[in-house]
């Protein structure tokens, strides 16, 4: 479903992304650790050309992302999903126009089958009474859960999720990784999941990978990245701080 | 920045004329730019109206030509004063506030979104923003021009003693055509220059909610200054078109 090759992506001297290869199969949730500022979410943003890439490529459904004209990768992002750290809801559009927003302008679908696809999703994220409100009425788990519906109103195939627990205290965040889950399988996506969240991780995952100075370190299942024995998984995953040499502060 | 103003008007021209074309964002933003800026230009211009007629008047006095008071006025209005006055402050009001929002818009990542939606939100948000700001300046200029001279009439009847029929009609006898129409359409690129600018800082911001500050006060400058520029220019190249009559 998706495919990195050696990508790189530099900001002035510093070298966010260092060779990244990775391969997504079809319905398959992936999960990207990693610590803040390795290149995560620039990983996510290259991989959809919200920024471009030094080298490297990338190939969604065997399409070659990297050489589309802006006319077909504007298609191909019609087939995706993302669901960005903030949500990124329009602040100047109630919820309503936010959940149309994509579908009247890329969809030939008419009003009833609108109001359908909002109720489906708003129903989905348990948030059908928050269809007139505005976004600044919005709590942040809520604001969330309408980034989320809004996301796979179009139905995708594929979702990005950057960080989406971030910021929502635990409950909220157990609730929107279970809701995550359930949509990816009702709706039978492939999902990129860029997190710091450890539960979060282990309810999604299907397998997992770690980040560290713009390279993959680490490939495998959750519980193979956290019964490893590298002191910077460790540090990732136990409370305990482990020094370099692998001795314990 | 001048390389990226310019980049940004070509990208403009070239997305302009392409489908979806947004009329109703377009009227949308016409309605509210102008319905934000209709009390402060308004009252810019009655007080420039007035405050022009009573400097004018004992300087004309003393060359023996008061009756000149009405068509002197008009035409400082028409040609320069409404037009400029209305486009500095539709600049103030307007690209702070265009740069601000598309600003938040852009470290909100908002704009991200929209363009992974499929939408191309130069086209929605820029596009419409610009066209908006070219075609509501020049309604405003006749409306402050028609201010400005309600202003001016005040002043006459404070100085001297004329009725409103007989100030207009010397009005209209001594603005020609050649005055009227350089100055209200130097505002269609007044208003595209306001548009422009805070479009380009916006949608450019950068460092967070900084970058949001920055991008309101820096279009506020650029474009007043722009607005200045231009204005050498365009009058320079009107009195060239349209010469004054000997």
């Amino acid at each position: 479903m998706v495919d990195i090759n050696g990508l790189h992506k530099s900001f002035g001297n510093k070298v966010v992304l260092d060779g990244i290869s990775l391969n997504v199969e079809e319905a398959e949730n992936m999960i990207v650790f990693g610590r803040s500022g390795t290149g995560k979410s620039v990983l996510l943003k290259c991989v959809i050309r919200l920024l471009e890439p030094d080298a490297g490529s990338v190939k969604i459904q065997s399409k070659d992302v990297l050489s589309l004209n802006p006319k077909e990768l504007n298609s191909l992002r019609k087939e995706i999903g993302f669901l960005f750290q903030g949500a990124a809801l329009y602040d100047s559009m109630s919820v309503r126009e936010n959940l149309e927003f994509p579908l009247m302008r890329n969809f030939n679908l008419d009003k009833k089958e609108i109001d359908e696809r909002i109720h489906f999703v708003l129903e989905a994220v348990s948030l059908l009474e928050a269809v007139d409100k505005m976004p600044a009425e919005l709590s942040g788990g809520m604001k969330k859960r309408i980034g989320l519906a809004r996301s796979i109103i179009t139905k995708p195939k594929l979702m990005f999720y950057d960080e989406p627990t971030t910021g929502l205290d635990p409950i909220t965040a157990k609730e929107i990784s279970v809701l995550i889950l359930e949509l990816q399988k009702a709706l039978k996506m492939t999902s990129i999941v860029v997190t710091h969240d450890l539960l979060c991780a282990k309810i999604i995952a299907d397998r997992a990978i770690v980040i560290d100075e713009g390279k993959i370190v680490k490939e495998g299942s959750i519980s193979d990245l956290v019964n490893s024995n590298e002191p910077l998984l460790k540090n990732f995953f136990s409370d305990e701080i482990i020094e370099n040499n692998g001795s314990m502060i | 920045m001048l390389g990226g103003l310019t980049t940004f008007s070509v990208r403009f021209f070239k997305e302009v004329f392409i489908p979806p074309y947004e009329i109703d964002q377009i009227r949308k933003h016409m309605i509210e730019l102008g319905m934000k800026t209709l009390p402060i230009v308004g009252v810019t211009g009655f007080i420039i109206g007035l405050v022009i007629a009573l400097q004018l008047s004992p300087v004309l006095k003393r060359f023996g030509a008061e009756a000149f008071l009405p068509g002197s006025v008009g035409i400082s209005i028409v040609r320069e004063l409404g037009p400029v006055i209305c486009a500095l402050i539709f600049a103030g009001r307007v690209s702070s506030g265009i740069g601000a929002e598309l600003g938040s818009m852009r470290v909100t990542e908002q704009i991200d979104a929209m363009e992974v939606s499929g939408v191309n939100p130069f086209r929605y948000l820029v596009v419409t923003r610009i066209f908006a700001t070219t075609f509501i300046l020049p309604i405003l200029t006749v409306y402050v021009i028609f201010i400005s001279l309600i202003g001016a009439y005040i002043a006459v009847v404070l100085v001297q003693n004329m009725t409103w029929a007989y100030f207009i009609d010397r009005v209209v006898f001594a603005v020609e055509f050649g005055d009227a129409i350089p100055g209200v359409s130097k505002t269609f690129v007044f208003g595209f220059i306001v548009g422009l600018v805070g479009c380009y800082k916006g949608f450019t911001a950068e460092n967070g909610t900084e970058g949001v500050g920055q991008a309101s006060t820096s279009s506020v400058v650029v474009s007043s200054l722009l607005i200045l520029i231009f204005d050498m220019v365009l009058v320079k190249l009107s009195l060239w078109i349209w010469p004054v009559a000997k």
